[in-house]
């Protein structure tokens, strides 16, 4: 059985209709429940929630401590290519986007690693468009191999693979795969991605299952908040993390909760997701999976960032640029805006102001 | 009171482990090791960055103190071997705590490959104390594999649910000859106290002392708990007299008349 199999499962659900039945007496009984289901899950999503955010916050919150300490990850993004044959309407790197396309010679790559190594980083997530020609996985694993020297653990956020070709990326010492999804809903994820091999719905929905067969450590999935009615989202995301996480159970799912930002393209969200959307969705993820980790990028703002350290965020970004070469060319043309442009150790400070300690290592690659 | 506990060649005054992951800085924790009088400390390798010295976690555990490496993050017994191997060649001593863990829900020890990771590790000369879900035949085979102590759980890691799993730990107790050190799911000191009691050799305590809200309190609170649950043990618990006992013996009384 695939994921898909299972999500169709919830093709039938009404959301409304499940969300009007419930009352605030649920949504206390769910969260004495020392561990809640997938409906609990919902129920923890659905508007009469939002009444109850700051009890479900606290939750959240001690859960995160018990199962993960005060303790916050660090890493940073490594954008090493931007050509790319998709045409995802709202990236930044879509094919039609009249942008300056680059990607970074082995040099360039070793010296971009030596300037975020400097900063006391050990994990690195690198990131490339869709393009054989110009980043095909080849180009990658030699990346990957040119960063080893820098760098303890490896992750990669680029394009769907075949399970071979994962199974590849882990014996040149990839550890983790960031795949989001960017939409459930397969007829908005039809829409929206119109043209190349991510147009294939299904073959990306089943990329971080193949990650997990092919011994990755960690996978991290995602929706692209902005795209679709976020409830629906944040369950199907947590519903395809538990998943994964029962069936593959040595590997740590971990999620992301990516909110749409500007960028070259200029294609507006298609839904308005508010700060405090993002705070039920990430407290109610932590009560429902309260070991999984919750990965935060930059592109929430410095102050939205500072407070959701305490609201089960296990990973952030720090020192980030989303340009190709960004960190030792500056920035130039990046895949979308972002909005804490903080260094390492201005994360840091803030980490240890807010109580959190920063974990700058926390794997050691098996040499 | 000359009451050692033996690991390997060590001979420790201190009963009380403590783990260092999960505190909110590192500057805390010579404190809290102090106060908690602790001599074992365990450190997650893949936490241990010599390249940052500022921010490297074996920076702040006091020289005196003996260095208990884990593998956590290790799927296998294979990953465990490495890590510990790694652990050597880094320096950290022949101490290895054994962590396997192939189930990220619950965060369980796989038994089957800790015995092997112990087994290989033993060999090596290591000093071996495998963390592992109680289980009878697993311990055993702990032991012949070469362990220095068995440290089973009380409750999942970071539960802080106490002794979850005591009726197993008491028969550990009384059928395998090393050491028995309740690793995990303690998250009072009352819980310690129960543990000692029982006849545990040690416990080891993290997120107990390194979440609460005053770690160097809740540090000392532990140094007292694990203290008076020993000697409580050591002076030998009374007998619990039951309320329904009659002084008449209706099944012996036979044989006096």
């Amino acid at each position: 059985m695939k994921f898909i199999d299972e999500l169709e499962k919830y093709s039938e659900l009404d959301y409304e209709a499940y969300f009007r039945k419930i009352t605030d007496d649920d949504i206390i009984n769910v969260l004495n429940k020392p561990s809640i289901n997938r409906l609990d899950y919902l129920t923890l999503l659905s508007p009469l929630a939002e009444n109850h955010l700051e009890a479900i916050a606290k939750r959240a919150n001690q859960d995160t401590i018990r199962n993960f300490g005060r303790v916050m990850q660090l890493f940073t993004p490594m954008y090493i290519a931007n050509y790319c044959i998709n045409q995802c309407v709202y990236c930044g790197f879509n094919h039609e986007n009249k942008l300056k396309r680059v990607k970074l010679s082995m040099e360039e790559i070793k010296a971009e690693g030596k300037l975020i190594a400097e900063t006391g980083l050990k994990h690195v997530l690198i990131l490339t468009g869709e393009s054989q020609e110009h980043s095909s996985p080849d180009y990658i694993l030699q990346a990957v191999e040119n960063l080893k020297g820098f760098f303890t653990s490896i992750s990669i956020e680029i394009y769907s693979l075949e399970e071979a070709e994962y199974k590849h990326a882990v014996e040149a010492g990839v550890d983790g795969m960031t795949m989001f999804q960017e939409v459930y809903d397969a007829d908005i994820y039809k829409e929206l991605h119109l043209a190349g091999p991510k147009s294939n719905y299904a073959f990306r929905l089943d990329a971080p299952e193949r990650a997990c067969r092919s011994g990755m450590r960690t996978v991290n999935i995602g929706a692209l908040l902005g795209l679709n009615d976020w409830r629906k989202e944040a369950f199907l995301t947590g519903v395809h993390a538990d998943y994964l996480q029962r069936k593959y159970s040595d590997v740590e799912i971990a999620v992301s909760t990516p909110r749409m930002r500007p960028s070259v393209g200029g294609f507006p969200p298609r839904v308005l997701v508010k700060d405090i959307n993002i705070v039920q969705y990430i407290t109610a993820y932590r009560i429902f999976m309260p070991r999984s980790g919750i990965t935060l990028s930059s592109r929430e703002s410095a102050k939205l960032r500072n407070h959701l350290a305490h609201l089960g965020v296990t990973k952030m970004s720090a020192g980030v640029t989303t340009a190709v070469g960004g960190h030792s060319k500056g920035e130039e043309v990046s895949q979308f805006d972002i909005s804490d442009s903080r260094s390492v150790r201005e994360m840091s400070a803030m980490l240890y102001g807010e109580g959190y300690q920063p974990i700058y290592k926390d794997w050691q690659a098996l040499v | 009171m000359n009451d050692r506990l033996k690991i390997g060649n060590q001979e420790l005054t201190s009963r009380l482990f403590l783990g260092t992951g999960k505190f909110s800085s590192n500057k805390i924790m010579p404190a809290a090791i102090a106060a908690a009088k602790a001599q074992v400390i365990t450190v997650a390798l893949r936490r241990a960055d010599q390249a940052y010295p500022e921010e490297n976690i074996l920076n702040f555990i006091p020289e005196d103190c003996i260095l208990m490496p884990n593998t956590s993050g290790a799927r296998n017994g294979e990953e465990a071997v490495r890590i510990a191997r790694m652990s050597r060649a880094m320096g950290c001593g022949d101490w290895i705590k054994i962590e396997v863990i192939s189930d990220n829900r619950y965060l369980l020890p796989d038994n089957q490959e800790t015995i092997k990771a112990t087994q290989i590790l033993a060999a090596e000369g290591f000093v071996v104390l495998p963390y592992m879900s109680p289980d009878l035949m697993s311990a055993k085979r702990l032991v012949e594999a070469g362990a220095a102590a068995v440290m089973p759980l009380g409750a999942p890691i970071g539960s802080n649910r106490g002794l979850q799993t005591k009726e197993i730990i008491r028969i550990l107790i009384e059928e395998i000859e090393l050491p028995i050190i309740v690793d995990a799911g303690i998250g009072k000191p009352s819980e310690a106290v129960e543990a000692m009691e029982m006849g545990a050799a040690a416990v080891l305590v993290n997120t107990a002392v390194a979440t609460a809200n005053d770690p160097v309190a809740m540090a000392g609170a532990f140094d007292l708990a694990v203290r008076a649950g020993r000697q409580a043990y050591l002076a030998g618990l009374g007998r619990v007299i039951q309320s329904n006992a009659s002084a008449s013996s209706p099944l012996t009384g036979f044989l006096h008349e």
